[in-house]
């Protein structure tokens, strides 16, 4: 429980005390026109945005994200591309970068940090970073005030959550089921479990994803977590070219389903 | 020195556990029951009686007097080759699959490169009736289609694994991906020494096995350590496993690589798949594909474990490229009778290159697999530079 909460807390937690439900889409950095898609995301409703940093070799990322991975990449974007597009964004929500740890590592744990708040990104996720090797990551990105969100999953002890919840900021990111990445027809039972069991052990905004595709699928979720997270839902949007146009159609049809309940 | 278990999972600066969250509870009972059943002599005591009487260990030690002849020094073949499925992997197999049935697991998930891992595999879980499943990249299900039938053969799924360079690194992704939603039922049968704590470890401790008799070997047939221990390195299990014989002598140890995947030769440090490591990757991090003529080789990262040897100097490692191997192939086959696989007709290659450095030494090679899988392969490539020649079929 942070005394001072970074900025993407500080607006989970006001999204938490006005009773309603926070949305946290996600893009993948330089697919199509993903800053465009962003600003549509963050005018339709969504409380922070997740921004993928492509990597040659996504582990927990399903064939969606991996191909929004590749696409990226054979573009030719780069971390520092972007990041650089992101540090001349301005539309008003919390960004979150979330890449694995090799690319952090590669660009120097402290550089990376210093260029994350440099570029008016709130928070990071490195999902191939669990609690017991992240000390260099989270010791510069504190230094630098970036938000560590740390991953929480169905196959952790309660010892194990109290400890990650502990060391999370931001949020604390409930892994909706054992699986990559993608949407499946029907939310995991392991999806509530994991945000009630959550719920019990902090105070933290307790958001839900992986396998959360659909607005009813987050509805359920949100019965019990403070927000979900969606992202293959949203790629798919982009890869099918339909652009910025068709995620921030589906973002309003998300936060429109939060909104009633 | 002598090889230890890693403290904290770490070998010098390299190793650890980065992989996903779900898998950390995973990786930390697998760490606990392997830790328990390796002080266990009933397990072990079953194990070796499967390595005995099922794979026919101990394998033999090979003098090469012909061989030795032509390249001026003394060459000494550990014959992993001999074992059943024909490489070293089945050592690490049959502890891992004992391992599950141990941990209550039903279910094997295992990637392989050249497809000498999955088929060890498959034939591991037939033998103890688990279920099993081996990612091979697209590519590499082409250039090793015997491979693939025989791990069908034995009851193995063999998946493609269509993503990226469609080869090695990208089989680990999806049995990475695999074992993320399987975790409760699978146990990821690992190929190499390389992966998340335990896996370095475990899987040297498997291999062990190879350098313990080789050196015995040696005592018996030189009255001490030969000058130079040398394998061929992808992963680097088969070279960690002779290496762990004798790295508590004076015997010079000599990892070879693959030029197009020379991850100490060419890359620096960087995390993938589940350790710290040397890693062929470009300047913002993307590791990058592998490119050699073996498929089991066809890795852009090491075992941490090596990276650590080369650190503190204790090994070095070489690298060599398609021709040479090529040209090693047919000496040893040519010279000994023995046809090798091509991942260790690098090592061979790199004697035969170092042979004025190495004249008069004795150089103990791990012969870590044969050749039968490369003939197909071999053939291809052999006609093609017989017609470019315009020779009548001689390649001398």
């Amino acid at each position: 429980m942070s005394a001072d909460p970074g900025p993407l807390e500080a607006v989970l937690r006001a999204r938490r005390s006005q009773g309603g439900k926070a949305l946290v889409p996600y893009l993948t950095g330089g697919l199509g026109d993903w800053q465009a898609a962003l600003a549509a995301a963050a005018d339709a409703g969504a409380d922070a945005i997740e921004v993928g940093i492509p990597f040659s070799d996504p582990v927990i990322d399903g064939p969606v994200i991996q191909e929004a991975n590749d696409r990226a990449l054979a573009a030719g974007i780069t971390p520092l591309g972007v990041l650089d597009a992101l540090g001349r964004l301005d539309i008003g929500v919390p960004l979150v970068v979330m890449t694995y740890y090799n690319i952090a590592f590669r660009f120097g744990l402290e550089r990376f940090a210093s260029v994350l708040a440099s570029q008016g990104v709130a928070a990071a996720i490195l999902p191939d970073l669990p609690l017991e090797e992240a000390g260099p990551w989270t010791e510069a990105a504190d230094a630098a005030g970036v938000e560590t969100v740390l991953l929480a999953a169905p196959t952790a002890s309660d010892e194990r959550l109290g400890r990650i919840c502990g060391r999370t900021r931001g949020f604390v990111y409930g892994v909706g089921l054992l699986g990559v990445t993608g949407v499946r027809d029907e939310l995991a039972s392991s999806a509530v479990l994991m945000a009630e069991r959550l719920k019990q052990i902090t105070d933290v905004p307790v958001l839900v994803g992986v396998g959360v595709g659909t607005p009813e699928q987050a509805e359920e979720v949100c019965r019990v977590a403070d927000g979900a997270v969606v992202g293959s839902a949203v790629v798919r949007r982009m890869l099918d070219e339909d652009g910025p146009a068709a995620v921030g159609k589906l973002i309003g049809q998300f936060r429109r389903t939060l909104d009633r309940g | 020195m002598t090889m230890a278990e890693p403290v904290g999972g770490r070998f010098g600066e390299f190793g650890g556990r980065f992989v996903p969250e779900p898998l950390v509870p995973a990786c930390e009972e697998l760490e606990a029951a392997f830790r328990t059943a390796w002080a266990d002599k009933d397990f072990r005591g079953e194990l070796n009686r499967l390595l005995a009487d099922y794979a026919g260990r101990p394998s033999p030690l090979t003098e090469c007097h012909r061989l030795s002849g032509e390249l001026g020094l003394r060459l000494l073949l550990k014959r992993e080759d001999l074992n059943h499925t024909g490489s070293h992997k089945i050592n690490n197999v049959l502890g891992q699959a004992l391992l599950a049935v141990r941990m209550g697991k039903t279910r094997l998930v295992a990637e392989t490169g050249a497809g000498q891992h999955g088929v060890a595999t498959a034939t591991a879980a037939a033998l103890l009736g688990l279920e099993c499943v081996v990612y091979m990249g697209e590519v590499d299900i082409e250039r090793q289609a015997l491979n693939v039938f025989r791990m069908q053969l034995l009851g193995a799924e063999v998946r493609s694994a269509v993503s990226g360079s469609r080869t090695l690194k990208d089989a680990i992704n999806e049995a990475m991906r695999d074992w993320v939603a399987t975790v409760e039922s699978s146990h990821y049968c690992l190929g190499s020494v390389m992966g998340p704590h335990p896996y370095p470890w475990m899987v040297r401790e498997m291999h062990r096995v190879i350098g313990d008799e080789a050196r015995e070997q040696c005592q018996h047939l030189l009255g001490t350590d030969p000058d130079v221990v040398t394998a061929c390195v992808g992963g680097g299990s088969n070279a960690i496993g002779i290496f762990s014989g004798f790295v508590d002598g004076d015997a010079a140890l000599v990892g070879v690589e693959p030029a197009g995947g020379a991850a100490i030769g060419r890359g620096v440090p960087g995390v993938v798949h589940g350790s710290k490591s040397f890693l062929m990757q470009d300047e913002h991090g993307q590791v990058l594909e592998a490119e050699s003529i073996s498929a089991g080789l066809d890795y852009p990262g090491i075992g941490p474990e090596h990276s650590h040897l080369a650190a503190i100097g204790r090994a070095r490692y070489e690298s060599v490229t398609d021709d040479e191997v090529v040209a090693a192939f047919e000496l040893l086959s040519r010279t000994e009778g023995i046809i090798p696989a091509l991942e260790p007709a690098h090592a061979l290659a790199w004697v035969s290159r170092a042979r004025e450095e190495l004249a008069g030494q004795s150089v103990l090679l791990n012969l870590s697999g044969r050749g039968d899988k490369d003939v197909d392969q071999m053939m291809d490539r052999l006609e093609v530079e017989r017609e470019s020649f315009g020779n009548d079929g001689s390649t001398e």
